[in-house]
């Protein structure tokens, strides 16, 4: 269900890790969490996040999610796509990213989860 | 313990709730349906076939003996005097500062009995209130039976098609806001040509057990004509396509009936009612704010509590909004100084620290076609 070519955060993102890039997502049990998604708000390209960071906010009908940055680093770009398709996250959850960051410190990806460890937290 | 851990009423579809897999949350006092396949296919399906939604945290307050009219006509600003037996009318505990204790149904049982049907989170408040403001009234009681009904919602184009084979009373005679007692499934029950999705449909006012027993049979009744059970996710989204208000986020005890627009509800002939004078004066001298409907122009959901900006500067506040799955657009309702109230004026809605355009536009957003 997790796999484990990506890291995971509480915060229920996955983070896949690439040459210095990061590519953010929610994993599928946020999606189930949120239900219908309708929009998505992201960043500007250029934009400095720090981790922990709010970044953009997913959006169902009935609630709305801000969305935490995993790792400090630049948005290098952003997932185009999602302002057309925003149920794509419902559909495949870990095959659309929202979000690519040029790591700031590769060191923070340390602290991030394995797929074990998160399916462990989400029980 | 935390707060949180406060103890949460069930009603008796509980379990049912839970085999088929609803996501529950806290409403307003109960632990509720929010969700069951999903509020925007549920929601679809309310608006193109049948939803079946349990309701039964809605509350009953019975009022009782030969100055029951007199008392209701006090303590409510329509006019139910005008009820017939077997009718129902929306109405309002008011206050004396024509703000509203509550929206209600009255329904007449009988010449001399009434029931009034109150929201929820409201039936401690709105029982204490009654029962205090009837106190000299005469020969009246109030009765809080809220926890002897169960009331089961069948709501959409095809809702007259599934109760019918279950009951005896023919539906097409029974007309919007009217009531006829009788059986479902076999258990007694009140049915009501009411709802609260836009839609056409029945409200079902029934024994709290006998309730699991009718939503089977209604379940049965309803797979032919793509019948779902529907959450409050999808009543809430349905009830704001249809411009309905929702106590609590829309009115409170902090707007006058007028201010929420619901004006057309006030029996103006009567010589008094609580809060008359205001609404009189609100009439005649015209208000300083007052509830209206938008959509989103930009791109952006509002959400109840967001501020509206005119000029940079915070003039309101948005009161209920969501993305709706009929209309696909972001709509909402918020309380605005009357000089920017009129259908096609433009404001911002404040998104998470940006402005994004909205404007106004008429209420109800959605409006179904009458057969």
């Amino acid at each position: 269900m997790y796999p484990s070519d990506r890291k995971y955060t509480k915060n229920h993102e996955w983070v896949t890790i690439a040459g210095g890039e990061a590519k953010v997502g929610i994993t599928q049990y946020a999606q189930e969490q949120l239900g219908d998604v309708v929009y998505v708000e992201l960043p500007e390209i250029g934009r400095s996040l720090k981790r922990g960071e709010t970044f953009g906010a997913i959006e169902s009908v009935k609630a709305v999610s801000e969305l935490y940055c995993p790792l400090s680093g630049e948005v290098a770009s952003v997932n185009v796509e999602l302002s057309e398709h925003p149920e794509a996250i419902n559909v495949e959850p870990h095959d659309t990213w929202m979000i690519a960051l040029k790591l700031a410190d590769s060191a923070e990806v340390e602290a991030l989860l394995d797929g074990p460890s998160y399916q462990a937290l989400i029980g | 313990m935390t707060d949180s851990a406060q103890v949460l009423k069930k009603t008796s579809l509980h379990g049912r709730h839970q085999a088929l897999g609803a996501r529950m949350a806290p409403f307003g006092g109960w632990e509720m349906p929010i969700e069951y396949a999903g509020l925007s296919s549920e929601h679809m399906a309310v608006r193109t076939a049948a939803g079946l939604f349990d309701v039964s945290h809605m509350g009953e307050i019975e009022l009782a003996g030969s100055d029951a009219l007199d008392a209701i006509q006090r303590i409510s600003c329509n006019d139910a005097s005008k009820l017939e037996m077997g009718q129902a009318q929306y109405s309002a505990l008011t206050t004396p500062q024509g703000t509203l204790v509550d929206d209600i149904l009255v329904y007449r049982l009988a010449s001399d009995h009434f029931m009034l049907v109150v929201n929820a989170a409201n039936i401690g408040k709105d029982y204490a209130w009654v029962s205090e403001k009837i106190r000299s009234a005469g020969d009246v009681v109030a009765v809080n039976s809220s926890s002897r009904y169960a009331l089961l919602a069948v709501q959409g184009p095809a809702a007259v098609e599934v109760v019918q084979p279950l009951v005896g009373i023919e539906l097409s005679e029974l007309k919007y806001y009217c009531f006829a007692n009788g059986e479902v499934a076999g258990q007694r029950a009140t049915i009501s040509r009411t709802g609260y999705t836009g839609e056409d449909g029945l409200e079902i006012y029934l024994a709290a057990r006998a309730a699991d027993a009718v939503w089977q049979a209604l379940t049965d009744s309803g797979k032919s004509v793509g019948l779902v059970p529907a959450g409050l996710g999808a009543r809430d989204t349905l009830r704001l396509e249809a411009g309905m208000r929702l106590y609590g986020n829309d009115m409170d005890e902090n707007t006058t009936v007028l201010e929420a627009g619901l004006g057309w509800m006030v029996a103006w002939e009567k010589p008094e009612f609580l809060g008359h004078e205001v609404l009189r004066q609100q009439k005649s001298e015209g208000l300083a704010r007052k509830l209206i409907g938008f959509e989103m122009v930009g791109r952006g959901i509002a959400r109840p509590g967001f501020s509206v900006l005119v000029d940079g500067r915070p003039v309101g506040r948005v009161t209920s909004g969501t993305q709706t799955p009929f209309l696909k657009k972001a709509i909402g309702m918020a309380y605005l100084p009357v000089e920017y109230t009129t259908v096609g004026s433009q404001f911002k809605v404040e998104i998470r620290g940006r402005p994004i355009n909205a404007r106004v536009v008429p209420v109800p957003f959605y409006k179904r076609r009458r057969s």
